[in-house]
C-alpha cells in the first residue's frame, strides 16, 4: 500500500536553544575510546605510573565539571568548593580509620556529607550575591579547615595516611593502578552524561535562566533560591564524591585539601576550560594539570611557564579554552 | 652523579623507553638510585639545602660512587607539606623505583611518607626526622636514623637546664609531632617550675602575643624548639623586646645552628644548646669534611649538613659491605644496622630500633678565634645516649 | 592577665591592623575604582618585601632600602598596569581571576629564581632593634613602635589625599560612580595607573616593614592576601575609611583571639586539648567577624557604591 506518511513537524526533535548543550555526538565517542584505552597503550611504553596520574586528572575533572555546575551554569561563584573534597576524603579516612573500608558505605556516605553541607552552606550563603557571596563562601571553607586541623584524633595538620584503598568487593582490587582507572573513568562518566542530561532538561534551563537575569526569574514565579539550592546541593555532593576518589588515589587525607587556594586552583580550571561550557571543567582540568605535570619535567621553574599559558589564554580567548577560535559573543 | 629532580634524565629515559624495555630488566645493579626527597623551599629551605649539599659532599669524597656502583640522586622539593611529599615519594618509588630514600626533614612530613616507602621494600636512611612513634610502637626493618631521634637534643638541654639551677622556665615550640616530642624530653630531665608552654602553628611567623606571655609568666630561662627560619624570626623578635636580658635563651641545636647565626648574628651570643656534633669536634673525618664544605659551599656547616654526609657514607659502607647486590633485603638490613663507617661524630652505632646510640654535647654561641659568631663545645651532656622508646619497639619482620 | 598585658597585646593588635591596612587600601581602591579583583595584590607586597630587603643589603642602610623599594615597587606596579591590567578592566570577573592568577604564579617563580627559594635577610636598623620603655614595668620594642607610627602617618596622608586632593577626588568619584566621573571628563587612564602605583606603594610599605618581623620568602602574599580581602569585605569596598577601620577591627580581634582564647581554653577543656583548639578557633574568629559583620550590613561597614 502507498503509505505517504509525512512526518509533521511536532515529531522532530526541537532544535537547540541557548540553554542547550547537546553532546558533540563523534568527538565524545573518540574521547571516550581513548579514555578506555589510554591504560593498554600506558603499558605499551612502559610508563605505567601515569596510569595513577590519569585517575588523579580524572578525579579533578570530576570535581570541577561540579563546580562548573554551580559557576558555569548557576552563575553561583563560590570559592569554597574544596571543602567539599575535603569532606568525602575525610569521610572515607574516618571511615577507615574506625575498620569500615567498603566502598559501597563509604562513597555513597561521601555523596549524603556532601549533599548535606551544601544544603547547611546555602541555606547561609544564599542569601548573598555578589562578592559578597565569593567571600562568605570562602569563610565557611576556611572554618571547615581550621576545624579539621584542630582535630587531633583525625590527624590534624598532619593529616591521615589511609592503611588501602576502598573495597569494591566483585573480585575487583581498587589497588591495582588500571582497576581504579576503570572505577574512577566509569563513575565520571556517569556523572558527566548525568550532568549533560540535565542541563538539557528544564531544570537545567531555570537555573542557566537564574544566571542570566535571577530578578526577572523570581518575577515569572520561578523559586529562585530553591533552584539555586538544589545545584548547589547537587554540585557539593559529586564534589564529595572526588574527594573519596583522590583520597583513595592519593592514600593520605590532609585539611590541606580544603583550603582557598585549593578552591582557587578547581575554579582557575573551570575558567580556563570554559565557564559555562559542556566540557569546560574536564578542558580545564585535563590542560592544568597536564600542563603541570609536563612543565615540572622540563624545568623546577615551572610555575612560570603555566602562568604565562594562562596569562595568553585569558588574553586570547574570551571564555577559556574551548572559546578559542570562536567570535566574540555580544555582550 | 645526577643531581636534578624531573630533568632531562626522565624524558630521554620516556623516549627511549620502547628501546629499553626489554633491557631495563636487567640493569638493577649497574648503580644506585637515591630518593631525595626533602624541605627546599619555604622557611624550612635552609635545613634541606644542608642536608643535600652534605650528602653531595660525601659522594663526592667518594668520587661519585656508593660501595663501588655509579650513584644517581634525584633531588625532589617535599615543599614541607605531607601531601605532596608522598605525591613526589610515590614518583620517586614508582616511576623511578630508587633502591634508598632519604632526606625528609620534618617529622609531619616522615609520618606521611613512611608508609609507601615501607611498603615498597626500600630502605629509608633518615638525615633528620626522628619520629618517636618509628623508634618505639611503630618501628619498621626499613627505617634507619643516622641523626638522633626527636627527644634526644631536648632532653641533653632539659638535663643542663635542671644542672645549672634554673627553677621557672617558659617552652615553645611549633605544634607538630617534633615539637610534641620536644617538649615532652625536655620536660623528661627537668624537673623544676614550667611557667608557660606554647604550641604555635607551624606556618606561624609573629610571635608577638607569645612573647608578651612570656614576659608576664615571670621565667628565668626560656627553652625554644623552633627550627631554622623560624627560629630565626623569633630570637630576633625575642631580643627586640628586650626578653634576653633578663631570660636565660635555652634551645636545642636545630634552634642555635650557623643558619640561624647567619640571619640573626650578634643578638645571639650566649645561647646555649645541644647537639650531637659540632663543627669543631678534632677527629680527621671531620675535619675534611668542614674545610671541604666551607670551600665548596662558601658556608660552615650545620647538624643538618653533618647528616646528610653521614648518611650518605652510611649507604656507602652498606652497598659495599653486600658487595653492590641490592636485592637481598635481609643482607643489606645487617650491613645497614651494623654501620661500619666513620662519623663525623667519631663512633657510630645503631640501637635495635635502627636510632642511634651516642654522645650529646652542650654548645655555647660565642666568638671564635676569628672573630666569628659560632658555636663553641663546652663539654659533653650525655654519654651513649639511647632514645626513650626503643623498648616500646617490637621490630616485625623484614 | 594585667592590665600592662593586656595594654601590649593592644598594641600588638594595632601594629598587625595598621599593616592590613597598607595591604586593604590599596586593594580596596583597585576593587572599587577599577571593578577589578586583583590576586596578584599579595605578590606586590612580596615584590617590595624583597626589593627592600635587596636594597638594604646593597647599600648597608635600612631607610634607603625602604625607599629605594617603595619607589621600585610603584614603578613595577605602574609597568603591570599599563601593560596587562589595563586589558582585564572590561573583562568580567573570572577572567580577572585567571589573569591575576597567572600573575601572582609568574612573580612567585620568578622571584624564587632571582633570590632563591630560601628566605633572605632583613633585619631592622640597629637604632630600632631594642626595647623602650613606655611605662614603668611595660617595654615594647622599638621597632614595632615604629611600624605603628608609620601605619598612622600612611593613614593620615592617605585621608588628606582623598580629601584634600584633585586626584583624591576623582578617585572617590570613581569609586562612587565610574561612568558618571568618566561622562564629567576624568582622565581615567592616568588615574587608573595613578591608583594602581599608589596600591603597590602601600603594598611595598607593608611588606618592608613586615619583612624584619616575618620572614621575607616566595609565596609570603598569599597568607595575608586573604585577610586583606576579608579587611575590605567588612569595610565596604572602595572606601578608604572602611579598610581602616576593617584592618583594625581584624587586627586587634586576631591578636586578642591569639592572647585570650588559648588562656579561655586551658581553663576550660584543659591545657592538652587547649593546645589544638585554641589556634584554630583564634583563625576562624576572623571568618566569624566577616560573617557577623555581613549579616548586620551586607555591604560592609562604610558601602561607597551607589
Amino acid at each position: 500500500m502507498i503509505s505517504t506518511e509525512k512526518k509533521s513537524k511536532s515529531v522532530l526533535p526541537p532544535r537547540p536553544g541557548l540553554l542547550d548543550h547537546p553532546l558533540p555526538r563523534w568527538p565524545s565517542a573518540l574521547l571516550l575510546l581513548a579514555l578506555l584505552a589510554l591504560p593498554t597503550l600506558l603499558g605499551a611504553l612502559g610508563q605505567e605510573f601515569y596510569v595513577g596520574v590519569a585517575s588523579r586528572i580524572l578525579i579533578f575533572a570530576l570535581a570541577a565539571s561540579s563546580l562548573n555546575l554551580i559557576l558555569g551554569f548557576g552563575g553561583m561563584i563560590s570559592f569554597g568548593h574544596a571543602a567539599f573534597l575535603g569532606i568525602g576524603a575525610y569521610t572515607v579516612g574516618i571511615l577507615m580509620q574506625y575498620g569500615v573500608d567498603s566502598a559501597w558505605l563509604a562513597w555513597p556516605l561521601a555523596l549524603l556529607v556532601g549533599a548535606l553541607f551544601a544544603l547547611l552552606m546555602g541555606a547561609i550563603c544564599l542569601r548573598t550575591h555578589g562578592v559578597y557571596f565569593i567571600m562568605i563562601t570562602l569563610a565557611l571553607a576556611q572554618m571547615l579547615y581550621y576545624l579539621m586541623v584542630s582535630l587531633k584524633t583525625y590527624g590534624g595538620d598532619d593529616g591521615l595516611s589511609l592503611p588501602g584503598r576502598s573495597s569494591l568487593g566483585l573480585g575487583l582490587d581498587l589497588a591495582s593502578d588500571g582497576t581504579f582507572y576503570y572505577t574512577v573513568l566509569a563513575l565520571a562518566v556517569a556523572v558527566f552524561v548525568g550532568l549533560q542530561r540535565l542541563l538539557n532538561a528544564p531544570f537545567g534551563h531555570a537555573l542557566q535562566a537564574v544566571r542570566e537575569n535571577e530578578p526577572r526569574m523570581a518575577a515569572l514565579g520561578f523559586a529562585v533560591v530553591r533552584i539555586k539550592l538544589i545545584a548547589l546541593t547537587l554540585s557539593g555532593s559529586l564534589a564529595a564524591l572526588a574527594g573519596a576518589l583522590l583520597a583513595n588515589q592519593a592514600g593520605f587525607v590532609s585539611p590541606s585539601m580544603m583550603q582557598w587556594s585549593e578552591s582557587g586552583m578547581l575554579m582557575i580550571m573551570v575558567i580556563l576550560g570554559g565557564v559555562g561550557q559542556l566540557y569546560g571543567g574536564f578542558v580545564g582540568a585535563v590542560a592544568f594539570m597536564l600542563l603541570e605535570e609536563v612543565l615540572s619535567t622540563v624545568t623546577i621553574y615551572w610555575q612560570l611557564g603555566l602562568g604565562a599559558v594562562l596569562l595568553a589564554v585569558v588574553l586570547l580567548a574570551p571564555n577559556g579554552l574551548l572559546s578559542l577560535g570562536a567570535k566574540r559573543d555580544a555582550p | 652523579m645526577k643531581i636534578n629532580g624531573y630533568s632531562l634524565a626522565n624524558i630521554t629515559w620516556a623516549a627511549a623507553a620502547a628501546l629499553t624495555l626489554l633491557a631495563s630488566a636487567a640493569q638493577a645493579a649497574d648503580k644506585v638510585k637515591i630518593g631525595m626527597l626533602s624541605t627546599l623551599s619555604g622557611p624550612g629551605a635552609g635545613l634541606g639545602v644542608d642536608i643535600r649539599d652534605g650528602f653531595n659532599l660525601a659522594l663526592k669524597h667518594a668520587g661519585g660512587k656508593l660501595g663501588g656502583l655509579p650513584a644517581e640522586v634525584i633531588v625532589a622539593d617535599d615543599q614541607g607539606k605531607p601531601d605532596a611529599a608522598k605525591q613526589t615519594a610515590d614518583r620517586l618509588l614508582k616511576q623511578d623505583k630508587v633502591d634508598f630514600m632519604t632526606g625528609v626533614v620534618f617529622s609531619n612530613v616522615m609520618l606521611a611518607v613512611g608508609k609507601p616507602v615501607f611498603d615498597s621494600k626500600t630502605f629509608y636512611i633518615s638525615a633528620n626526622a626522628g619520629p618517636s612513634q618509628y623508634a618505639g610502637a611503630q618501628c619498621n626493618p626499613y627505617f634507619f636514623n643516622v641523626a638522633w631521634q626527636n627527644d634526644n637534643l631536648h632532653e641533653a638541654v632539659g638535663k643542663t637546664v635542671q644542672d645549672k639551677g634554673f627553677k621557672k622556665v617558659a617552652l615553645l615550640a611549633p605544634n607538630y609531632p617534633a615539637g610534641k616530642d620536644a617538649l615532652a624530653g625536655f620536660k623528661r630531665y627537668f624537673k623544676g617550675e614550667i611557667a608557660s608552654e606554647a604550641y604555635t602553628p607551624l606556618n606561624q611567623l609573629d610571635y608577638g602575643a607569645e612573647l608578651s606571655k612570656m614576659r608576664a609568666s615571670g621565667a628565668d630561662a626560656v627553652y625554644i624548639f623552633l627550627p631554622g627560619g623560624l627560629g630565626i624570626n623569633f630570637i630576633k623578635q625575642f631580643v627586640g623586646a628586650g626578653l634576653s636580658k633578663d631570660m636565660t635563651l635555652f634551645g636545642p641545636g636545630f634552634s642555635a645552628d650557623e643558619d640561624v647565626i647567619r640571619a640573626v648574628g650578634e643578638p645571639m651570643l650566649g645561647m646555649f644548646n645541644s647537639s650531637q656534633w659540632a663543627h669543631d669536634m678534632q677527629n680527621p673525618v671531620n675535619k675534611r669534611f668542614v674545610a671541604d664544605f666551607q670551600k665548596d659551599y662558601g658556608r660552615l656547616p650545620t647538624l643538618y649538613a653533618s647528616q646528610g654526609y653521614d648518611a650518605a657514607r652510611l649507604m656507602d659502607a652498606a652497598v659495599r659491605d653486600v658487595k653492590g647486590n641490592l636485592t637481598d633485603k635481609a643482607a643489606l638490613r645487617k650491613a645497614i644496622l651494623a654501620a661500619r663507617f666513620e662519623s663525623v661524630r667519631g663512633a657510630f652505632k645503631f640501637n635495635s630500633n635502627g636510632y642511634p646510640i651516642q654522645d650529646y654535647y652542650l654548645r655555647v654561641i660565642t666568638r671564635d678565634a676569628q672573630g666569628r659568631v659560632t658555636n663553641r663545645t663546652l663539654g659533653t651532656v650525655f654519654k651513649n645516649h639511647a632514645d626513650a622508646y626503643a623498648g616500646e619497639c617490637k621490630m616485625p619482620a623484614l | 592577665m594585667t592590665g600592662l598585658l593586656v595594654l601590649e597585646q593592644s598594641l600588638n593588635g594595632l601594629q598587625f591592623g595598621l599593616m592590613l591596612f597598607l595591604l586593604a587600601a590599596g586593594l580596596t581602591l583597585v576593587f572599587g575604582i577599577m571593578d577589578m579583583i586583583n590576586l596578584a595584590h599579595g605578590s606586590l607586597y612580596m615584590l617590595g618585601a624583597y626589593l627592600v630587603a635587596s636594597i638594604t643589603l646593597a647599600s648597608g642602610s635600612f631607610w634607603l632600602g625602604l625607599g629605594g623599594g617603595v619607589l621600585a615597587t610603584a614603578g613595577l606596579g605602574a609597568l603591570l598596569e599599563l601593560t596587562v591590567l589595563r586589558r582585564l578592566y572590561a573583562r568580567d570577573h573570572l577572567s580577572q581571576v585567571l589573569g591575576t592568577f597567572a600573575l601572582l604564579l609568574m612573580s612567585n617563580e620568578a622571584v624564587r629564581m632571582i633570590w632563591g627559594a630560601q628566605p633572605i635577610e632583613l633585619s631592622p636598623p640597629a637604632a630600632l632593634a631594642g626595647p623602650v620603655q613606655l611605662l614603668p614595668g611595660l617595654s615594647y620594642p622599638a621597632y614595632r613602635m615604629f611600624i605603628i607610627a608609620v601605619g598612622l602617618a600612611v593613614a593620615l596622608l592617605l585621608y588628606l589625599l582623598v580629601t584634600r586632593t584633585r586626584l583624591g577626588m576623582q578617585v572617590r568619584a570613581g569609586a562612587a560612580n565610574r561612568e558618571m566621573a568618566l561622562a564629567m571628563g576624568v582622565n581615567v587612564q592616568r588615574l587608573f595607573t595613578a591608583v594602581f602605583a599608589l596600591g603597590a606603594a602601600l603594598c611595598a610599605v607593608a611588606g618592608g616593614l613586615l619583612g624584619p618581623l616575618l620572614a621575607v620568602q616566595a609565596g609570603m602574599g598569599e597568607r595575608i592576601l586573604i585577610l586583606a580581602f576579608v579587611v575590605i569585605v567588612i569595610g565596604g569596598i572602595g572606601s578608604i575609611r572602611g579598610a581602616l577601620l576593617g584592618a583594625l577591627l581584624v587586627g586587634v580581634v586576631d591578636t586578642a583571639g591569639r592572647a585570650l582564647i588559648p588562656l579561655a581554653a586551658q581553663y576550660l577543656v584543659g591545657a592538652e586539648a587547649a593546645s589544638s583548639a585554641a589556634p584554630a578557633l583564634s583563625s576562624i574568629l576572623i571568618y566569624l567577624l566577616m560573617a557577623g559583620v555581613l549579616f548586620f550590613r551586607p555591604q560592609g561597614l562604610f558601602p561607597v557604591h551607589d
